[in-house]
């Protein structure tokens, strides 16, 4: 059997997750249609059955409880690791998000059996071998995985996320988990929402502008600020602008940033690094500003302006005001 | 009085672009140099921070080759008071093995806190914090952006699925630090100094390693490329804003 970890919010099931699911699926076909649970710790959405049998999972096995109302990475392992006992699973997985990959890193770590995190690809199921991103996408490990369970996370976006053809039963199944004292040690005490906004707004934009190094220091991003503005839309940035202190974290776009997926994405002075690249390929449209033509984002974009972000971007503000006047 | 373990790791600076050795195991940075993660950055400087705070002291940690003194002199010189160097080939090292070593230096003397980087910009494991907290029968805490202690509780603040995450953990305690939260501080001068002077204590492992599983690295096919070059300079304005109104983004 597969065990899925499937991460929920107040929104319903995480989208990694779902792509998860999918992973799995293939990894099912391989193995002659070993089925597929998932575990879920915590307060669960309402249709959680519903979605994840239309992804074709068979038991879902949850956690629920005052205990895990707050997350705790080692109460989840414990979950995890019950829900396994359960129902015997020979592969467990999450998606690889940063508490993804910390629940199955818990779980190998308690089985003592090594983990792969963000994995895009299987060869083989024995020996189990995995293709998994390292230096943030920038290359890729082919990683034995030696013992069972075969412990890994699965890298967001490696797989879309698709329904089954045969849709599983999805029965809830209650877990019941025997904590220790020392699982509930590292737990959550308080979650606050609101400074995430930031982040969020950035997430949801239809209009991104990106600004990079080009910009040249913390007073360079007065034009794109006013381009983002006058497209009704967010700044976003790349590591070297966070990582000099120019700008702000909730800012920046890539591997270790947000993720965006706006209409329009207008990168000027950014290089298009690898994991930049991770955080706004989903864009539909890239329009890149950058003084090398040869810049992987200028050649990656749909659209490209070779030029001195100083000189095109207020050039852009100035037409857009002429024309509206 | 927090004493504090950073344990940071040598990895190529990947800011231009990714090569890869002959033998197809790591990362070329002959072209490239060398550095720390910027989380492990943002953990030395957590250290520097808790250690001021509680009169504690800072020991910075690095498993790997010779050429790994050169990360410990940055650690020190923006505030770790020592080092040590577990000397080892770090192609033939598995997490499993970073995290025995580091319990080692752990369990031979008395830091409360050990702060380590969540993910590693080289083979982003994720796991060797959690590891270590595991060998050391510690809480471990992952991800963290900022923290402090006082007496002995670790307050420390991550960014989480649903927002800002608060947890409060008993030293002793195992945290991994992501960036995002705290500014590394630059060395001064008198820093650089200092970092010099220090005799950095050499060790060698502590068992036969069980590696991490690699059979290869590779890199990932290019991206198609299929720019449409609109022009260059200012004078692209007009297509630029013509091409953005038909994108039905401005007036
Ligand atoms: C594990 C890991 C995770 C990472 N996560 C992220 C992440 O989440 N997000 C991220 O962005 N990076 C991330 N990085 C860093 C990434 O590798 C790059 O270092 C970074 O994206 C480069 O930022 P940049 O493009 O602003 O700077 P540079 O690479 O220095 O590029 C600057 C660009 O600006 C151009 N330019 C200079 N002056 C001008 C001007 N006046 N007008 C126009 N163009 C100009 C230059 O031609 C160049 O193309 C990560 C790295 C690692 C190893
Ligand atoms: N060779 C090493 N020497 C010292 N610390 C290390 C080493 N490898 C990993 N670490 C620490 O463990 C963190 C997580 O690494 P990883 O689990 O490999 O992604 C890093 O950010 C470092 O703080």
């Amino acid at each position: 059997m597969i065990l899925v970890y499937v991460e929920t919010s107040a929104e319903g099931i995480q989208e990694v997750s779902l792509e998860t699911v999918t992973f799995a699926r293939t990894l099912s076909e391989a193995g002659n249609g070993v089925p597929i649970d998932a575990v879920v710790v915590g307060p669960a959405p309402n249709d959680l059955s519903t979605e994840l049998a239309s992804y074709g999972v068979r038991n879902v096995h949850h956690a629920s409880g005052d205990d895990f109302d707050l997350f705790s990475g080692a109460a989840t392992a414990s979950a995890v690791i019950a829900a396994r006992q359960v129902a015997g699973s020979v592969v467990v997985m999450a998606g690889g998000t940063n508490r993804g990959n910390e629940v199955v890193a818990r779980v190998a770590t308690r089985l003592d059996v090594p983990m792969a995190a963000n994995v895009v690809s299987f060869h083989g199921l024995s020996p189990f071998v995995v293709t998994r991103q390292v230096v943030g996408g920038a290359a890729l490990e082919e990683m034995r995985l030696g013992k069972r369970p075969a412990v890994f996370s699965v890298a967001g976006h490696a797989v879309e996320p698709v329904p089954a053809e045969t849709p599983g039963a999805g029965s809830i199944v209650p877990l019941a988990v025997d904590l220790a004292p020392e699982d509930l040690l590292g737990r959550v005490t308080s979650v606050e929402g609101a400074d995430t906004d930031d982040a969020d707004s950035l997430k949801s934009a239809r209009v991104v502008v990106g600004a990079g190094r080009g910009a040249g220091g913390p007073d360079g991003f007065g034009d794109v600020i006013e381009l983002a503005e006058l497209l009704g839309g967010t700044l976003g940035v790349s590591r070297v602008v966070t990582s000099l202190g120019w700008r702000p974290h909730h800012e920046q776009v890539g591997q270790t940033g947000s993720r965006i997926s706006p209409e329009v994405y207008i990168p000027c002075g950014i290089s298009g690094a690898i994991q930049h690249w991770a955080g706004c390929a989903s864009s539909k449209v890239i329009l890149a500003i950058n003084t090398d033509a040869e810049a992987p984002m200028m050649t990656k974009a749909t659209y490209a302006v070779v030029g001195d972000m100083h000189e095109v971007v207020p050039a852009i503000n100035e037409e857009i005001r002429r024309r509206r006047g | 009085m927090t004493d504090v373990l950073v344990c940071v790791k040598r990895v190529p600076d990947f800011s231009g672009e990714v090569l890869l050795t002959e033998d197809a195991q790591s990362a070329d940075a002959r072209f490239v140099g060398y550095t720390m993660s910027n989380h492990d950055q943002c953990a030395v400087e957590l250290g520097v921070q808790v250690a001021a705070a509680t009169d504690g002291q800072v020991t910075v940690l690095s498993i790997g080759t010779a050429d790994s003194v050169e990360q410990l002199r940055s650690a020190l010189g923006v505030g770790a008071t020592a080092a040590v160097l577990v000397e080892a080939d770090p192609v033939a090292l598995g997490p499993a093995d970073v995290a025995h070593e580091i319990a080692q230096v752990v369990s031979e003397r008395d830091y409360g806190l050990v702060l380590l980087g969540n993910d590693a910009a080289d083979s982003g494991d994720f796991q060797v914090g959690i590891r270590l907290g595991h060998e050391l029968s510690r809480p471990v805490v992952t991800g963290v952006q900022t923290l402090s202690v006082d007496g002995d509780t670790v307050s420390a603040r991550a960014d989480g699925p649903d927002g800002r995450e608060k947890y409060s953990v008993p030293l002793p305690a195992v945290v991994t630090v992501m960036e995002g939260g705290v500014e590394p501080r630059y060395p001064t001068i008198t820093g650089r100094m200092k970092a010099k002077k220090v005799e950095v204590e050499n060790r060698s492992l502590s068992r036969e390693p069980v590696g991490s599983g690699r059979v290869k690295l590779t890199l990932p096919p290019p991206t198609p490329t299929n720019a449409e070059v609109l022009g260059e300079g200012p004078e692209t304005a007009k297509v630029v804003v013509d091409l953005l109104q038909k994108l039905g983004v401005t007036r």
